[in-house]
């Protein structure tokens, strides 16, 4: 896999703050994998996503470098798209769908409004939402949760990016929708060979999704490498520490006393 | 769009209880007035005696109980009749019909250019919070804030009209000219320049101030970072993402002002004497003629509702949230 | 007090602190500091200021000195202006604080009669009742307030229905706390702060309001304030235009003053918050 960029000592340090957000990552993104970035709030995983994409506020101060095979850095928008967590948030509530959608497309590919606007209900119909035309004509709080995030994805998609940075992207949609979301988002960055990072501190979900993880602590990385492999055999403690703690429904209760009621009434 | 219709409609029937409120009042201030208007009247033509104040009073209605006084108060305003000037002698609305375009004239005008010129130094000064042209805007806007208007007025009735002779001192188009049409407006927007000019300095500072608060607010919001990431330009991200949003409160502050710049007029009337609405207040008052100052009340009141009403619409035009209930998760 | 400091930690808050700082002093000290009635006549009619050092900023029509008019003029502004502010902020508080507990009728009822009174424009209000009641200095006191307690009323009931819900108030509701305990540990302390921070703006309306009025002649024609000072200027207004200019200089000064301090208030106050 040829390496897309190679990060070598990144450290951010945001403004007003004495001690680093992230210190010292050394990592290679592949193209076309799917990357996972797991950590815990506070892990320095979005001020990564954010230095890559170029995001990160007025003032901080950023140390090490990211060498880009295509030698400069991604445009955001053009080469590199972004879905934040809270698809409420990321969209202009006085701005329609379709404008949102569109308007990356306009600057980047120079588009007229009319063929941006086509674009744009194009789009929307790329990220399964039904009735694309009355969509691309509607405002964002006319939109479920779910609904807005697809519309986010289209617009980060919109100018064909050739790498999505996905930042906490289900982590504030219901379960079932989060689902789907991660679903689409797999076909559409397997059908266009684009490059996934995934950032997401939950690790089951990463598990079923990502090529490869990178585990983040307190602004440093932990360790990385193939998902399973990593999963299977984790080499750093903390790595240990995130598995044994992950729960699903087939851990053992954490109240020994609630047990035998529950084989009492189970057939 | 239908939905914003109808919460308009509902908060115009909301309005009615107020005014009435307002019409109660109205009427208490006429009750306090210690000696009546007919007093003052008698008093302006050299005294009279009790049998002319008498058939006086009963002519007005003013030798009734509160309450009958009150039911016959308001059924006069239904009838869009307000009253009588003691000191003018002709009725209150003829007065106020007749004033009220002058400062109709002279506040839109004064809203208008304040507004525009307010909210684009607002966008310059918002557009980089923190730079020195914001804080050099903002300290500007801070000190024009503060002055007060009549003193504005003067200093500049005495820098422009006294010293450089350039515009007229006072009034509102010159007396008897016969001049009509275009050469009639020029001439009136001459004597409006000044107090025009006075009141938009002042205004356009608040509106600056609102402005650039709001873009300040907006710039701190997700879908700001959400616009960056798509790698839209600079000016299009202040004027489409952040402008556009932090224009709701800014138009809000115009149906905030109303009362306020009604009031306003009072003073800036009597500086470069229009003859005006506002002025028509102080005349009043000088007059002791509490019924034209009532009826003023009155008419403000329905003015700032009217204004509050179109601001409504105009929000809601504005900000598709409006009327609409949240939908989805 | 903590807040106090970081008061005067800001530029704003410091700068505004000493402006407001000196003039009270002034105010306070005008019979000191410039002995006698300011409105007696005191010299020659319409000396130019800076000429005489026996009166510094001149004289006006009738001889009578600026200095002094201006030093005890600041002491009726400032006491006309913080007295209709402090009335206008304890009535609105009030009637906020009551229709926000009371929720229902009552505060549909108080709201109406909070909407009426912010509709009709306050200055008029102010006028018509000094117009009506005569010209004094409580009554102009009265005026200003019944034309300002309007926008305080509604924000504190705004304050009390947003906290009303807030977690930490059920919580404490949830560990039986009293109501009233409730009302005045929990709920006030938190209204308190967006409150005092519009009280600054109240203040410097309700300096410029007075000014306004006795500049309209509707003062106390007892005593000099700056706008009366202004308004005797403006029958010279060609020949000695400096009798209508100090007193609106003085008047800007205070006003910036207030606003300052106002801001750094709402920077200090803001900070608390966001700790609390």
């Amino acid at each position: 896999m040829t390496a897309l960029c190679e990060i070598r000592g990144l450290s951010v340090t945001y403004r007003g703050e004495a001690a680093p957000a992230l210190g010292g990552i050394d990592l290679d993104i592949h193209a076309g994998e799917r990357l996972a970035i797991i950590g815990e709030s506070g892990s320095g995983k979005s001020t990564f996503a954010r230095a890559l994409a170029g995001l990160l506020p007025e003032g901080a101060r950023v140390a090490g470098h990211m060498r880009w095979t295509a030698g400069s850095s991604p445009q955001p928008g053009r080469d590199l798209g972004f879905v934040f967590q809270d698809p409420t948030a990321s969209l202009n509530p006085v701005l329609t769908v379709g404008e949102q959608v569109g308007e990356g497309a306009r600057r980047h590919l120079g588009l007229s409004w009319k063929a941006a606007h086509s674009l744009a209900v194009e789009m929307l119909e790329k990220v399964r939402l039904p009735d694309p035309e009355r969509t691309a004509k509607a405002f964002p709080h006319q939109l479920s949760g779910g609904q807005r995030q697809r519309v986010a994805i289209a617009a980060a998609l919109a100018c064909g990016p050739g790498m999505l940075v996905a930042d906490e992207a289900t982590s504030a949609l219901d379960m079932v929708v989060q689902a789907e979301i991660v679903a689409l988002l797999g076909d559409l960055v397997g059908a266009a060979g684009m490059t996934l990072l995934f950032i997401t501190h939950d690790i089951a979900l990463a598990s079923g999704f990502a090529d490869r993880v990178a585990i983040f602590r307190k602004g440093a990385l932990v360790e990385a490498g193939p998902t399973r492999a990593v999963l299977a055999a984790p080499e750093a403690a903390y790595t240990k520490t995130l598995i044994a703690s992950h729960r699903d429904l087939a851990t053992p209760p954490l109240i020994r006393a609630v047990a035998p009621l529950i084989r009492a009434v189970a057939p | 769009m239908n939905r914003a219709l109808r919460l308009i409609a509902r908060r115009a029937l909301a309005s009615i209880p107020v005014l009435l409120i307002v019409v109660v009042l109205a009427f208490l201030l006429l009750e306090m007035a210690a000696g009546d208007a007919v007093d003052a009247y008698l008093l302006s033509i050299g005294g009279g005696d009790a049998t002319v104040a008498q058939s006086l009073r009963a002519a007005y209605g003013l030798d009734q109980s509160m309450p009958a006084r009150l039911w016959l108060y308001l059924t006069s305003l239904a009838r869009l009749d307000l009253g009588w000037s003691v000191a003018f002698g002709r009725p209150v609305r003829d007065l106020i019909v007749e004033r009220l375009p002058n400062t109709l004239l002279l506040m839109g005008s004064a809203t208008a250019l304040s507004f525009g010129l307010g909210s684009a130094l607002g966008i310059l000064a918002g557009a980089r919070p923190g730079s020195f042209r914001d804080r050099a805007l903002s300290t500007a806007s801070l000190v024009l804030y503060a002055i007060p208007s009549f003193w504005l007025g003067l200093v500049l009735s005495i820098v422009f009209a006294v010293q450089l002779r350039w515009l007229p001192t006072s009034g509102i188009e010159t007396i008897a000219s016969g001049r009509t049409g275009l050469a009639r407006a020029a001439d009136i927007a001459a004597h409006l320049a000044l107090p025009v000019g006075t009141l938009a300095l002042i205004y356009t500072a608040l509106f600056l101030r609102v402005m650039r608060a709001g873009m300040a607010e907006v710039w701190s919001m997700d879908f700001v970072l959400f616009a960056r990431s798509k790698g839209l330009s600079r000016a299009r991200i202040v004027l489409r993402h952040v402008a556009r949003n932090a224009l709701l409160p800014l138009v809000t502050m115009l149906g905030l002002q109303a009362a306020r710049m009604i009031g306003g007029s009072v003073v800036i009337e009597s500086i470069f004497a229009i003859p005006g609405f506002g002025r028509l207040a102080q005349e009043a008052v000088g007059g002791r003629d509490t019924a034209l100052l009532t009826g003023i009340i009155v008419t403000s009141a329905v003015l700032v509702i009217a204004v509050n009403l179109a601001v409504d619409i105009v929000y809601a035009l504005l900000d598709p949230r409006v009327g609409a209930s949240e939908r989805g998760a | 007090m903590r807040t106090m400091r970081r008061l005067l930690a800001t530029p704003e808050g410091a700068t505004g602190f000493a402006v407001l700082a000196l003039l009270v002093l002034v105010a306070l000290l005008a019979p000191v500091l410039s002995p006698g009635d300011p409105l007696r006549i005191a010299g020659r009619a319409l000396t130019a200021p800076f000429s005489d050092p026996a009166f510094p900023l001149g004289t006006d029509r009738l001889g009578r000195d600026v200095l002094a008019g201006l030093i005890h003029g600041a002491c009726t502004s400032l006491a006309v202006g913080l007295a209709a502010a402090a009335a206008a902020l304890a009535f609105g508080l009030c009637v906020g604080l009551a229709a926000g507990f009371a929720g229902g009728r009552v505060d549909e009822a108080l709201m109406r009669v909070v909407d009426a009174f912010q509709i009709v424009p306050g200055f008029l209000l102010a006028l018509a009742f000094v117009s009506v009641v005569g010209p004094s200095v409580p009554v102009v006191v009265l005026a200003i307030a019944l034309g300002a307690w309007a926008d305080p009323a509604r924000l504190t009931r705004a304050e009390v229905l947003s906290v009303r819900e807030r977690d930490y108030v059920a919580a404490a509701r949830v560990a039986g706390m009293h109501p009233a305990e409730i009302a005045f540990r929990e709920i006030l302390p938190n209204v308190l702060p967006p409150v005092l921070a519009l009280s600054a703006i109240i203040v410097a309306a309700a300096i410029l309001t007075e000014a306004a009025l006795s500049f309209l002649g509707l003062g106390d024609p007892n005593t000099v304030t700056w706008g009366s000072m202004i308004a005797e200027g403006r029958n010279v207004l060609r020949s000695s235009p400096w009798l209508s200019i100090f007193p609106g200089i003085a008047l800007v000064v205070t006003v910036v003053g207030v606003y300052l301090l106002g801001e750094g208030l709402t920077r200090a106050l803001s900070g608390r918050r966001e700790e609390a």
